[in-house]
């Protein structure tokens, strides 16, 4: 484990700040507020005092305690060479986000959030989610903070991911589970501006993504930014140079606005964002909203979005369902646009597959979230032949989050265990790779674990080692 | 000339307030909502808020989003809204659009501007658009001679009153209370309170009041110190309810003696 010498908390949020959003909330074309009126006092007064507590020490340093005795920041970086072999030749380095207490990136911004919501005297916590990490995060912040808390998830995906569902309601949040529109994230965030809209005297959004109205996006870069403030030393001090690469996946765009801030002026780092391609972009069944949209407004915000030519939001689909959602974040769309970074779609098939070979090589059971920015790394070595001029490529990996939530998914997706037919729609994806090859990361002397499963049941992992 | 200021003022000259319903362009289907609306017209409406469906209207309640998503579903785009405005406007009334913004923009804030004119549109209202974001849609709606109707809401600054007003034409849309469109029992105290501060950075712009009007009684209520009374839950629950055109006649009939300050028989 490195523990680097990070910036000290003072830098943690003012350093090399991008010059944008300006001061009403643009980043270039995109962003600003799409929002009824009644919600713009709400929105001043959480810009008015997210400026001023992010250079109050009192504050920074209650953030930074947090971070590290809570959450355990800083998160360490992981070597995963065997995972590696798979890549082309390049190496690969987890940033371990997934170690994080609660298990994913998402408490970053959720305890800078917490903290807002008591200076601003609000007793009540609201939150949309999608895998439940974001949900998860915010009641278990409100749990620590003595805040009542109300959590908004589609009902699809409290199917999809009903372990969180559950660590929610044992944190002491009440789920709602939301029937309209499609039943995911893109409605579960409709119904929170609902609640906020009609509550907003006690009541302050935890906005779980880099999207939606100023001043969120901003405000959540800047507490992820500290994934890449850190991965950024960490990689300096234990390599002696920067990554030629960091990717990371792009549902909203969180995580991936975290690692990739600190890298932003660095301008011989690729930043690569991964997408949800589900089916595949060309199929029309996918999640991934830069790879295969237009800009337009959602929630709250200009940037690229799935559409129809109506101008009606396009349900998205991925396996993934932090991934399932038909917009992005306003700063992700421009950096698309300015070319400072690229982003690429993976579909659920690669992303299985390079989750299955993490587990398999390297003993790490990844977020399918974030196994799409395993499968990009995959992809991206391997077009670079593992290197960069002529030097091995580095490539720096954001592991999001962890798998735990995705063993229901991953096991019906790969034939494992006792389950009976996906009958959801949702889990079509799920059904079509049923008992598929898990791909190419099965070691040839794996094999399963004595009882686990039946014999017939786990036949993917031996006889997958073929192409490895 | 600002059709809605013209049609609301003529109101007012009656001693009475402007009766402004809103129907969404295809529930049922599009020609059964444009005969819902021709029938509001015939009953008493002055102004038509002619509704484009979209997939996340983030600022209605269930009613509305149980009518407007078989619309979206049924792919109604903004030709049918066209159409529905035409109709209006034929029927005698003042058709204004009200559209998230999202659909405009992908129509086209030039070409929506243009067709909206042509097709006798009054302007637009557009609930999740501020001011400050647009520029464009004030430009093209200048140009075309449209009203555009921005919204104020209880926790809107003096400050915001007054800018917000000042990017109106036609009248303002002063929502009654927190929260999103559906009926409710008893209109909010906070809508008069609201108009007041509104009339007071703005005396000559007209001030309607939206969310939670359903019946002629809070009709002649808000008629009491509003220029105009806007119902929209209550009349998509005649047409959820399947009460058809008729329904929609009947609860017309009524709000129309409301903002004449009368109670229905």
């Amino acid at each position: 484990m490195t523990t680097s010498a990070v910036s000290p908390p003072m830098d943690r949020l003012e350093p090399a700040r991008p010059s944008w959003p300006d001061a009403t909330g643009h980043f270039g074309v995109f962003g600003g507020r799409f929002v009824p009126e009644a919600l713009i006092a709400a929105l001043d007064e959480l810009t008015e005092a997210y400026r001023a507590m992010r250079v109050d020490p009192a504050f920074l340093e209650e953030f930074a305690r947090l971070q590290r005795d809570y959450t355990g920041r800083p998160s360490p970086i992981t070597e995963v060479p065997r995972f590696a072999e798979h890549a082309g030749g390049a190496r690969v380095l987890l940033k371990r986000e997934d170690l994080n207490h609660t298990g994913s990136h998402k408490i970053n911004n959720v305890l800078g959030q917490a903290l807002l919501t008591k200076r601003i005297g609000k007793q009540r916590v609201i939150a949309e989610t999608g895998a439940g990490q974001h949900g998860v995060a915010t009641a278990t912040a409100a749990a620590l903070m003595g805040l009542s808390c109300t959590v908004y998830m589609g009902e699809e995906d409290t199917r999809r991911q009903a372990l969180n569902v559950a660590r929610m309601r044992l944190l002491g949040a009440e789920v709602i589970p939301v029937t309209t529109g499609s039943r995911t994230l893109k409605d579960a965030i409709n119904e929170a501006f609902r609640d906020w809209v009609t509550n907003v005297e006690t009541t302050n959004y935890v906005f779980g993504t880099v999207a939606g109205p100023h001043p969120f996006p901003e405000m959540v870069r800047d507490f992820q930014r500290v994934i890449g403030d850190e991965a950024r030393a960490q990689v300096l001090e234990r390599e002696g140079r920067l990554p030629d690469a960091v990717l990371a996946c792009v549902g909203g765009g969180s995580n991936a606005i975290g690692v990739f801030t600190a890298f932003v002026p660095d301008e011989g780092v690729r930043l690569v964002g991964l997408e949800a391609g589900g089916d595949g972009v060309d199929t029309g069944r996918h999640a991934a909203t830069i790879t295969g949209g237009t800009p337009g407004v959602l929630h709250g915000a200009r940037s690229y979005l799935l559409q129809d030519e109506n101008g009606q939001t396009i349900e998205s689909h991925s396996i993934s369902a932090g991934l399932d959602y038909p917009g992005v974040g306003p700063e992700h769309s421009h950096l698309h646009d300015i070319g400072r970074a690229e982003y690429r779609a993976v579909t659920d098939a690669e992303a299985m597959e390079a989750f299955a070979l993490l587990c398999r090589t390297e003993g790490i059971i990844p977020a399918i979230e974030s196994a799409h920015a395993l499968a990009g790394a995959m992809e991206l070595g391997r077009e670079l032949a593992g290197r960069v001029e002529d030097r091995q490529a580095l490539l720096l990996v954001n592991l999001s989050g962890r798998g735990d939530k995705d063993v229901e998914t991953a096991s019906r997706w790969f034939g494992l265990g006792e389950h009976g037919a996906p009958t959801d729609e949702d889990d079509r994806a799920v059904e079509a790779g049923r008992g598929a090859d898990p791909g190419p990361g099965l070691d040839t002397d794996q094999q399963p674990t004595e009882g686990a499963v039946s014999n017939d049941q786990a036949v993917a992992g031996q006889d997958a080692g073929g192409t490895a | 000339m600002s059709l809605l200021a013209t049609t609301i003022g003529a109101a007012r000259a009656e001693g009475r307030a402007a009766l402004i319903a809103y129907l969404p362009v295809g529930y049922p289907d599009v020609d059964a909502s444009i005969a819902a609306m021709v029938g509001a017209v015939e009953t008493g409406a002055d102004v038509i808020e002619v509704g484009v469906p979209y997939s996340d209207p983030g600022m209605d309640g269930p009613v509305i989003q149980q009518a407007v998503d078989p619309a979206v579903r049924a792919g109604v785009g903004m030709r049918d809204v066209l159409r529905a405005v035409e109709a209006v406007a034929a029927a005698g009334a003042v058709p204004v659009v009200m559209s998230y913004w999202n659909p405009v923009e992908r129509y086209g804030v030039q070409r929506f501007a243009t067709d909206l004119a042509a097709a006798g549109g009054a302007g637009a209202i557009t609930p999740d658009l501020i001011p400050e974001e647009a520029g464009e849609w004030l430009a093209a709606a200048e140009a075309a001679d449209l009203d555009r109707v921005f919204l104020v809401a209880p926790s809107s600054t003096d400050a915001r009153l007054r800018s917000t007003t000042a990017a109106c034409r036609g009248f303002v849309y002063a929502a009654s209370t927190m929260g999103t469109t559906g009926t409710r029992a008893a209109v909010s105290d906070t809508a008069e309170a609201l108009v007041t501060r509104t009339r007071a950075v703005a005396p000559d712009l007209s001030v309607c009041v939206g969310l939670g009007v359903s019946n002629a009684e809070q009709a002649a209520e808000v008629a009491s110190f509003a220029d105009g009374v806007i119902v929209g839950s209550a009349y998509v629950r005649q047409l959820l309810d399947g009460a058809g055109p008729a329904g929609v006649r009947a609860l017309s009939a009524q709000l129309a003696e409301g903002v004449r300050g009368g109670m229905p028989a």
